[in-house]
């Protein structure tokens, strides 16, 4: 029986990355952009099938929610604004890079025969720090998805470095086309035939059940799959699809642009905000052990939610949840800041046309 | 008795896959954009609906059948809508179907028979697959 299963899962493993390979020959071959897109979305779509074979249920989610999703529309926003034609470039321009991407092509595929073996509990990622998170997060954190306490505790250091680059990546692109549109958006079209009214009921409908899934992933995230970077993008696809639905002028008088803004940098106040209040409680940075001043500490009775051996797990708890809140405001709102940053150049580039 | 739901989940799961599979063959060979567009979103929801019907048998009756429903919700929600969106967007831009009561071919067969006018080169629907 296991061996069966062993077996359909290698012919799975194979059957998936045999397909990652052929859609990326045909990104490769595709001379439409709009086509290379969509097939990106579908290439992270397989990608993340593939990471949940490999039981890296988090890494699938990210991979879906941000490669197959969020990612293909803001490349499409691009390209609305380029509106490239294909490109005829002289055979001979691409000999230089063909012989570079064959040398790393060969190197990698050389440096995997040095690898571990898949799942080998000797391999030095398995043996070490690996397998102490695996011993020790029950009783250091008391979160039952070590990933989550990996990546919010143990690193946090790491996971703060990572929201501010998604800041920052939002700033950078906000800098270059603006945080929302400069022009006047002139008022929506009059509807003749109203040709969208599916679509537009349909939109209704499921604005709130995304939005809802978003925070069932984002306070779910230490008990399964998820956290503060898969909701801040699921709950970024929320006002998105409203633009697109309902056009950007409605979804900016909804969601205006200096909320966005603030949002997005309340998220990284919060996260650091919380490795300081730790500090001036005696601990380290975003050490959650001393999230709560002595006094606080004595008032919680010991052993609720908790082993006996550590009174309670309440900083750790409440440390993560700060912190997921922090990635969740600064993910969405950047989402959002680059949408509204492509849109609405799509938009002033509409209104200067007309 | 739970053997048999297992067999009878799995005929299902390959059915629904077998479904979907079919619906890509037709994406492919179907003349115009509104029969792929039919091809693509009828076989999506039925294949997704005996996949999920078929899970829901092997999983048995657990918090597992509740996420597939809610799964089988939004895929019938938004499938639909998408092709919806799509064939409008279709006839928005001009495509004229090719079989049907808005053109009369002489051809039987439907896939030899050519649109009246040749419009843009994107105009065929064949031009967007890669």
């Amino acid at each position: 029986m296991n061996d069966i299963a062993l077996q359909a899962s290698f012919a799975l493993n194979v059957a998936l990355l045999l397909m990652l390979v052929i859609v990326g020959i045909a990104i490769a071959r595709s001379r439409s952009l709009l086509a290379s897109i969509l097939l990106l979305g579908i290439y992270s779509l397989v990608s993340a099938a593939w990471l949940v074979v490999m039981d890296a249920a988090d890494v699938a989610f990210t991979e879906a929610v941000v490669g197959a999703g969020i990612s293909t529309v803001v490349l499409l926003g691009a390209i609305l604004l380029v509106r490239a034609g294909p490109v005829r470039h002289d055979w001979r321009m691409t000999i230089p890079p063909a012989l570079l991407v064959l040398g790393v092509g060969g190197l990698l595929i050389y440096a995997v025969t040095g690898l571990p073996e898949f799942g080998d509990p000797a391999s030095p990622a398995n043996a070490h720090v690996g397998r102490s998170y695996l011993i020790e997060t029950p009783k250091e954190i008391g979160v039952p998805n070590v990933v989550t306490a990996v990546l919010s505790s143990y690193r946090g250091f790491d996971t703060l470095g990572e929201t501010v680059v998604v800041f920052a990546a939002g700033i950078g692109v906000a800098l270059m086309l603006g945080f929302g549109p400069r022009s006047a958006l002139s008022p929506p079209p009059v509807a003749t035939g109203d040709h969208h009214v599916v679509l537009r009921v349909t939109a209704k409908l499921l604005i709130p059940l995304i939005m809802l899934y978003a925070f069932y992933v984002q306070f779910h995230g230490d008990l399964g799959a998820g956290g503060g970077f898969q909701a801040g993008v699921i709950l970024a696809v929320a006002p998105i699809l409203h633009a697109l639905v309902f056009g950007l002028r409605e979804t900016i008088e909804a969601i205006p642009v200096h909320a966005v803004r603030s949002v997005a940098a309340l998220g990284v106040l919060l996260f650091a905000g919380v490795g300081l209040v730790c500090i001036l409680n005696g601990g380290d940075f975003l050490d959650y052990d001393y999230l709560f001043p002595p006094s606080v500490e004595a008032m919680i009775p010991p052993g609720l939610m908790g082993d006996p051996d550590h009174a309670h797990h309440w900083g750790q708890h409440f440390g993560i949840f700060f912190i997921e809140l922090g990635v969740l405001f600064t993910v969405s709102a950047t989402m959002v800041t680059i949408f509204y940053g492509f849109a609405g150049r799509a938009a002033d580039e509409q209104e200067a046309a007309s | 008795m739970v053997d048999v739901l297992h067999l009878i989940g799995g005929v299902l799961v390959v059915a629904g896959t077998l479904l979907t599979l079919l619906g890509g063959v037709g994406v492919m060979r179907f003349p115009d954009v509104y029969t792929r567009i039919h091809a693509a979103s009828l076989t999506d929801t039925g294949g997704a609906t005996l996949v999920l019907i078929g899970l829901g048998l092997i999983s048995g009756l657990t918090l597992e059948t509740l996420k597939l429903g809610f799964v089988w919700v939004f895929v019938m929600l938004t499938t639909p809508a998408a092709a919806n969106a799509l064939a409008n967007a279709a006839f928005s831009a001009g495509h004229t179907p090719r079989i049907g009561t808005f053109q009369i071919t002489k051809s039987a067969d439907a896939s030899q028979a050519k649109p009246e006018t040749p419009r843009t080169a994107s105009g065929d629907g064949k031009s967007g697959a890669p």
